[in-house]
Formats: structure tokens, sequence, C-alpha cells
């Protein structure tokens, strides 16, 4: 069905040039520049591993989302549960034969490049959730058995995560997955009971973490418990991000990454370092792009034909909003340090790939916004 | 598959829910916003002063100390150069290694290195450790040849004191060392500019004018990165130097009372009888203070510790001593102001055989042979005891201690300056029930007539009750520091009622010293511009027993501990008086035969310098 003959598909390929979503483009290119500009920073105002790595990422990444949006929507709601599993074998393959580095094992050794499967996971779950749901009516959509099935969905990948160990992505794993529930039309009901007994199982669940991740929580409580070991981050962090004031210290000024006194600049605590140099303005502007990215991409959503390409575009959506949330309430301490990268801004080739691929993917849907799957 | 009123149900669903979660994304992100607005906006200062506080470090250095100046301007406590080798073990990669390196380099015996490592350990890792505190150019050369080896190890040229004239003024000024926690427990001003390696004074006008002469520190301040590494400096705050402490004293009557003291113990003081400046004041034997600056090495210490003529007691300030006859013209001056006697009062003097008995006690003159009927002249020229006996026990010891103290015996004389400064003591009837519960014995009035028995001054009072005498009996306040500060208004206050006896008293010390038979007759100065007057003093240390008296042994064959001492107090030129002197010999014998010769020599010296001295003063005011 996807196979044309050439000749249609030379006209098609300017028309689909034509239908790309140029604000939802432009904005993506904007934040990688702001990104590239922001990565020169850390790297102490030279062209740096770091600068030219995330460089080429952003270049093969952006062309790799102009590639996907070419594909017919159809193309990839066919292929959906296939990548899931693709992945959940890459996530079980990461258990046994993973890169092991500061204690868990979360990147895949393929010789040419190493991956996170567990980064692209974040994209593939709200596909393949989006698919199945598509296929369900609506008053199925509560039935038992879907209900089962969709927690397996998210179970799985999840629970592999846990394993690496990586408590972070697991926990953004899942809160993807149950966006697209949320989306699909779950009853509120679960939310509601699956939250209670959330939070009433919370001093239990603290008893099955780590010592560091104990640590990280009683941290978030009182940064000052510790301020050179545990709390160092966070207090480094928050100054980092006060003394930026309203319009920032100045490009390539910032002393507290300059100085080294910020921890992982580079990847989860970006944000800090560009809220250090731009200040409030600066900052404000960077969730204003953010926010104009997300308003695009449900926006394509709304004008989407199919349930599943809507279905797709409002989870990634959300759960874009969630990443950016998160990563931001991090560094700010308003929730505790769990590694979450900001995306696209933060260094990390796996996902960058995963928001691209679903950049893409949401592109597709508009180019092909008319296009009905059945 | 799906109907269409199916889809457009689902449709309707997503939709309704997409509201509900974009209602909701909206709050969250105000959340944020309101966050950052916080953190950057309304907190933005405390965060700017935390972040500062992350990337400006000071470090202190050691303050510069001030200079002590004599009289003339010559720097006699001033700072040099050292060489010094300094570490900070957190800075260095491999400790063991370096250290080790330079133990062969500067070949440090294996106790220094095993202190430089005790020392090590005493410190926190970024303080900073000094391996070298005054290497020798030779070594400061061969460490810098040695550097591209030694990271981390930063070769300092230091200013650190120096004393020029090493021993001849250490028990004025006192000596600096290392800080110690006392120190820096009892001072403030120590504490808030300690740095490793800061001197203060240990004794002496060093520990006086801490305050004054620390100075304040120079300050740098660097941007340093998460790890304390400097990046960059950011500025430098240059300390003042402490303040420049002028003294009286003259250097060159220092040194020449240093020479004459060489080998013996005791003190030299010599004042100006009007301005109350103190123009020498040294105790010997001296040591030289510049050992102390780095710390002194424990043999030093025990050498000077250990060494039985006590270089450590300053001897003109803390040394009580008996007067001896240096109290006679007190007690003639008091008998005479009392008119108990007259000029003509006479007393016979029998000599050994025929000592004063007075209630079971015998009394002797030191005179064998006696000396016959004496008046005040003759017995202060002969220094005769029988005639003092007997002034003393008609004059009581309550008139005699009135008169004394009016001279400023038995009371310290430069009041807070040196914190080891005796009082010495000017006994009375009153005191002695205070202070020992009895009641007075007119025996013991009539030893103290000779300046035995309880009576006890230190040779900084001998030199200043000389002086005050010699003035024509008017208060002065020595001082050995030239400052501002107005005299005090009872200056020159007279002390006698009537100048006459004075002027009696300094004739009898006249006779003493220029006329045959007096007991400094053998080191009088003819010529009239250097001609001094005094009066000699031998204080017994221990009670003479009759078999001492009949062995009558030489100084020289008595065991050193139970020598006499010496004591010679007076005062020239004797036409126009203007210095008084004060010589003490710790068991040096008898002071005609010791301490009064050195008078002789003293005073050719500080005459030929009152010239320069008086010239130096009248300049300084036309300079102005």
């Amino acid at each position: 069905m996807y196979l044309h003959n050439r000749l249609n598909n030379q006209n098609k390929f300017f028309q689909k040039i034509k239908d790309l979503d140029f604000i939802l483009l432009f904005s993506i290119l904007l934040l990688g520049i702001i990104s590239l500009g922001t990565m020169y920073s850390t790297d102490g105002g030279q062209i740096l591993f770091h600068t030219k790595s995330h460089l080429s990422k952003f270049l093969i990444f952006t062309l790799l989302m102009l590639i996907v949006s070419f594909f017919n929507i159809k193309f990839w709601f066919s292929l959906s549960y296939i990548f899931y599993f693709i992945v959940i074998l890459m996530l079980i393959w990461t258990i046994n034969f993973g890169i092991t580095a500061s204690g868990s094992k979360r990147w895949l050794d393929l010789y040419f490049i190493n991956i996170q499967p567990s980064e692209l996971m974040k994209i593939f779950i709200i596909l393949c959730l989006a698919k199945y749901f598509h296929r369900k009516r609506l008053e199925n959509v509560n039935s038992f058995y879907s209900v089962i099935i969709s927690s397996i969905i998210i179970f799985l990948p999840m629970s592999l995560v846990i394993i690496q160990p990586d408590l972070g992505t697991s926990i953004l794993i899942s809160i993807s997955g149950i966006i697209v529930l949320w989306f699909a039309g779950f009853n509120h009901k679960y939310f509601f009971y699956s939250f209670l007994f959330s939070v009433l199982s919370l001093p239990f669940i603290i008893s099955f973490l780590k010592p560091y991740q104990k640590l990280r929580v009683l941290t978030f409580l009182n940064p000052d418990r510790d301020p050179l070991g545990a709390g160092y981050q966070i207090i480094q962090s928050k100054i980092a991000v006060g003394s930026g004031g309203l319009f920032g210290k100045g490009f390539l000024q910032g002393t507290q990454s300059y100085l080294e006194f910020l921890p992982e600049k580079h990847t989860d605590f970006i944000f800090t370092l560009f809220s250090e140099e731009f200040g409030f303005v600066g900052s404000v502007f960077l969730l204003l792009l953010y926010a104009v990215i997300i308003y695009r991409v449900i926006k394509i959503g709304t004008i989407s034909r199919s349930y599943f390409a809507r279905l797709f575009c409002y989870s990634f959506g959300a759960s874009l909003f969630v990443y950016i949330v998160i990563n931001m309430s991090m560094v700010l301490g308003l929730l505790p340090i769990v590694g979450s990268p900001l995306p696209i801004m933060s260094y990390g080739g796996s996902s960058m790939l995963a928001t691209m691929i679903g950049f893409g993917i949401v592109m597709s849907a508009k180019i092909h916004s008319t296009q009905s799957i059945a | 598959m799906i109907s269409q009123s199916d889809n457009v149900l689902k449709l309707n669903s997503i939709n309704r829910r997409m509201f509900i979660l974009a209602a909701a994304k909206v709050i969250i992100l105000g959340g944020i916003v309101s966050r950052l607005f916080f953190l950057q906006v309304k907190e933005n200062k405390k965060y700017l002063t935390l972040s500062d506080k992350n990337r400006i470090r000071e470090w202190k250095l050691p303050p510069v100390r001030g200079n002590f100046e004599d009289y003339f301007g010559n720097n006699i406590a001033g700072n040099f150069e050292a060489y010094q080798l300094h570490l900070i073990p957190e800075e260095v990669e491999n400790f063991r290694y370096t250290i080790n390196r330079i133990k062969n380099i500067l070949q440090l015996s294996e106790k220094q290195f095993q202190k430089i490592l005790k020392k090590k350990k005493e410190i926190k890792s970024w303080e900073t450790l000094i391996v070298a505190s005054n290497l020798t150019w030779e070594n400061f050369s061969k460490i810098n040849n040695n550097l591209y080896d030694l990271n981390g190890v930063k070769p300092v040229i230091s200013i650190s004191r120096n004393y020029p004239y090493k021993e001849y003024y250490t028990h004025v000024l006192g000596y600096v060392s290392q800080a110690n926690e006392q120190d820096i427990l009892l001072n403030e001003n120590i504490k808030e500019k300690f740095v490793q390696g800061l001197k203060v004074g240990k004794t002496g006008l060093e520990k006086t004018f801490e305050n004054d002469l620390i100075g304040s520190n120079s300050i740098e301040r660097y941007e340093v990165n998460a790890y304390g590494r400097r990046i960059s400096q950011l500025a430098f705050q240059k300390g003042d130097q402490g303040k420049t402490i002028k003294l009286t004293i003259d250097t060159e009557v220092q040194k020449l009372a240093n020479e004459l003291l060489t080998d013996k113990a005791g003190s030299i003081c010599v004042m100006d009888i009007f301005t109350g400046h103190v123009i020498a004041m040294h105790s010997s034997p001296s040591f030289d203070p510049n050992q102390f600056v780095f710390g002194i090495s424990q043999d030093n210490w025990q050498l000077i510790r250990n060494n039985p003529m006590k270089p450590l007691v300053n001897k003109s300030l803390s040394g009580n001593y008996s007067p001896g006859s240096t109290i006679k013209p007190i007690v003639a001056l008091s008998a005479l102001e009392n008119k108990i006697i007259n000029t003509k009062f006479k007393v016979h003097c029998k000599g050994h055989k025929n000592p004063l008995e007075l209630y079971g006690q015998t009394y002797h003159c030191w005179k064998k042979e006696g000396h016959g009927f004496m008046d005040l002249r003759e017995a202060m020229k002969q220094s005769c005891d029988s005639y003092f006996y007997e002034v003393a026990r008609r004059l009581g010891v309550d008139k005699l201690s009135e008169t004394a103290k009016k001279f400023g015996l038995g009371e310290n004389v430069f009041g807070n300056l040196f914190n080891n400064e005796k009082n010495g003591l000017v006994p009375s009837t009153q005191w002695k029930k205070n202070a020992l519960g009895r009641n007075w014995l007119l025996g013991e009035t009539i030893i103290t007539g000779i300046g035995q028995g309880y009576i006890q001054t230190t040779p900084i009072q001998l030199c200043l009750m000389t002086a005050q005498i010699a003035n024509g009996g008017h208060k002065i306040y020595p001082k050995l520091i030239i400052d501002n500060n107005n005299d005090k208004e009872d200056k020159f206050m007279p002390l006698v009622n009537h100048t006459n006896n004075i002027k009696i008293v300094q004739d009898a010390m006249f006779s003493s010293t220029n006329e045959i038979r007096g007991t400094s007759y053998r080191s009088r100065i003819d010529d009239k511009k250097y001609q001094f007057a005094g009066k000699t003093g031998t204080a017994q240390v221990k009670r003479i027993t009759e078999k001492d008296r009949e062995l009558d042994l030489e100084t020289s064959e008595i065991p050193y501990e139970e020598r006499d001492h010496a004591l010679y107090v007076a005062f020239g030129p004797y036409k126009n008086p203007r210095y008084a002197v004060s010589i003490l010999v710790e068991h040096g014998g008898s002071g005609s035969s010791v301490a009064a010769p050195l008078a002789k020599k003293l005073f050719k010296k500080i005459i030929d310098r009152h010239e320069i001295r008086k010239n130096f003063e009248t300049k300084k005011y036309l300079n102005i």
C-alpha cells in the first residue's frame, strides 16, 4: 500500500516538503542552536569534544527527523509493535551485555554507536500504546483485558530499566505510558486509585530503595544535610540559577559552571548553566520556546485525522512537557534528583535520538494529516 | 473494523482530556516560572553572595611588623627578607615523593625531617606548611633549580624579624617568635591577623606594643574553582606595616654597657635626669634574640636556660637586690629633711673589734680598724656603716621609707610597660605588720640604714633615685619610648623641703668619688667635663658570720653564689648634672673595685654623646 511508483513519489516529495510544519521545524532548529551555544559554554568557551559531538548528533538526528517525517504515518503505525519489541530485546541485551558505567548497565555497544535503549523506550512505548488503543473501541478501553495488556506493555520495559538500575528513566517511561492511557480514555478512577495506592505504599517503596536513592530523597527534603556530599549538586545548582538574576551573568560568564562548581553541567544540569548565563529573561524565553514546540505538537494532533496520530501527538507533547518539567523542577530544587535529561538541550545521543524520532513521527502526522488508518 | 460513530466518540474523549491536561500544563508552567522568579529575582542577592563565596577566596599574608628605632633613628629591630619554602599539602600530588626530594636537596637531618612531617599532621591540608623558614641563598637557588620536579612547592621571600644589634637590646625589646595557641587566645588582634608563620612578641616591648607593631595583613583575593585551585588573582590589598616605635636609648651607650658587662652578670642603667629618657638599659648576660625568630634549637635553648648567670632574667627591671650602701644618700637626705641630724653631727666608728651593740645584736662597720669620728660628708665618702646605723636608729624606718618612696623606690618605674618589672620593697613598720604579721624590730631599722635587710630595689629604681637626687630633688618620669604623650602634671615637683639638703648629699657623693679616701676615688675623672659623683654599694648575699669575718677572704676565694653584689650609683657631670647611672654586678665583689670603674668608662661615653644628642634634638626642631 505504501509502495508507490517512482514518478508519483517525485511529485509527492516536494509536496511533502511544503507540508512540513515550519514553525515546529524552526523552533527545533532554534532550540538546537541554543543548545549548541550552551554546550560551547560548558566547554569553557571553546569548541571541544562536547560541542563537536553535540553538533554532529544534532545535524544527523535532524536529518533523521526529516527522513522519518517523509514516511507515511501508516508506515510507523504498522511498525509500532515491532519497534517496541526490538527495544525490549535491546533492553534485555543491555542487562546481560551492557556497558557498566558508574554502577549501572545502561548502555548498549552497537559497534559504531553506544546507545541507551531506555531512552528510546520513552518514544516507542507511546507508539506501541497508541497503536494498541487505536484499534480499541471506547467501551472496550476500560475492559479488564485491555487494562491488563496495557499494564504489561508499561511494566515490562519499566522493570527492565529498573533492573539496570535507572529509576529516573523507568519513571519517565511509565509516565509516558500512563499519559497514553489517560488520553486513550482510561477511567479516572484507575488513576485515582493507583495514585492513592502509590501514596499509601510510598513508605514501603522507600524501604526498597537503594541507599543512594534514599539519600537523594532525604537530600531533597533538606539539601543542607550534607552540603558537600549528597546536597552538593542541588545547592550549587540553586546558587547558579539564583545568582543569574534577571538578565544573567552573560554568555560564557557563568562562574558556577566555568569554575566547575556545577556537576553534570553537560547533561541533567544544562538548564542551570543556561539560566546562570541568561538569567530569568533567558530562562523564560527557553520555556516559551519549549511551549511553542509542545503547542505545535498538540496542534498537529488536533488536525490529524487518524486516532493513532492524534493519540501519539497528544501523548508525545504531554511527555515532552513532563520531561521538561521534571528536569527543571529537579535543578530548581522542587523535586529530588532523578536522572532526567532536558530534551534536545542536554548532551546525550540516545535522548536526542528518541526526541527527534518523536518529532519525526509528529511531522509525518502533519504531512499525512489527512491519512486515515483503518 | 471501528465504526465511524465510535471514532467520533473516541476523538471527543481524547480532545476533552487534552484540554484538561493543557490547563494543568499551563498551571505547572506558571509554577516553574514563579520558582525561577523567586530564585533569580527575589532571592538573587542571596545567591549572588553565595556564588561569590564559592568562587572568591582570600589569602591573608603575614603582616609586616613595625620597626624599633633608637633615639637617633637607627633601626634596632627591623625586618629582613627570609628565603622560605612553603607547601600546601593539598596541592601536592605526591607528598611523600616531594618531601623526600626536598629532604635530599636541602640535606635535612632525620630529626628536622620528622619535625616537618609532624607539623604536616597538625595543619589542615589546605593550610600552608612551612617546610623551611630561613634558607640560605645557596639552598634557595638549589630549590629554584629543581622546581620542575617539585610540583606544588613554593619558594617564598618572606619578611621576617631581624635584630641587627643582636644581644644588645634583648632585654629591652624582648624577642618575637612563632605565635602559639596561647598568644592567639589572649590577644584578639593576633587572632584576627593570624596566618601560618606569624611572629609575635613574646617578651619585652615587642610584647607590650604587639598591637601597634603587628601591622595589617596584605590580602590576596583569588578566583578559585570548585577544587580550590587558584584561577586568577582578582585583587591585592596591601597591608600596612606596623607602627615604628622610637626609643630614647642611644645605641652607642647601650653598646658600651654591653661591652662593660661582658662575662659578668649584672645591669647598667643610664638616665637623663631632666627628661627621664633612659639612655641605656642593659642586663647581662644577654642572648641573641634572632635565634628565636624561627624557633630556637633545643640545644641552644638549654644553653640559655641553664646558664647560672640567668640570661633570661632582665636584671635591670626584675632583679630585686639589697641596695647596700647606695641607699645611704637617701638615708642621709631623709635624716636631714627630718632634721634628725645636721652636717655637724658626728658618730664615732670603732671598727670590727668594737661593734655597735644594741639589744644583744652586734652591728659591724665594714672597716676592721674603724673610721674614727665621722660627720655626714666623711661617712658618705668612706661609706661608714656605723654612722648610718646611728642615723637610721635616730631616724626610724617609717620616715626613711617615706623619703625612699618619694624618690621612686618600692614602686615599679615603667608602670605597665613591662610585665616582668618588679616593685622592689621599701619596708615600714606597717608593711611588716601587714605582710609578716610581726612587729618591727629596731635592729631591722639599723640594717635598713645600710641597705640590708628587707629593703629591695631594682637597678632601674636606683638609677631613678640617683637621677632625682642629681636634678635637685625633682620628680621625673623615666621614659623609654618617645611618644606624644604629655608629661605628667607633677613632673619636676620638688621632692624635698630644703634644696640645701640635696646639695649636701650631692656634695657628699662628690667627695666619695673625687676625694682621697673616697670609696670610688680610684674611678674618678678629674676633667671637669666628665667629673661625676657617686656612691658605691656592696650588698651582702648572705649573713656574714664571725667565722667569715675572721677568714676575711678575697672575693675570688668565695663560691660564686655567695659573693657580694657590687653596686654603684652616680651622676655627672658634677658641675652641671645631666645623667644618672646605676651599675650592678651580681656576685662581683665590692662596689668600689668592680662597679665604680665601669662608671668611669661609661661617663666618658655618655657625656661625649650628650653633645651629639643635644644637636640632634635641636636639629630635629629646626626641621619642623
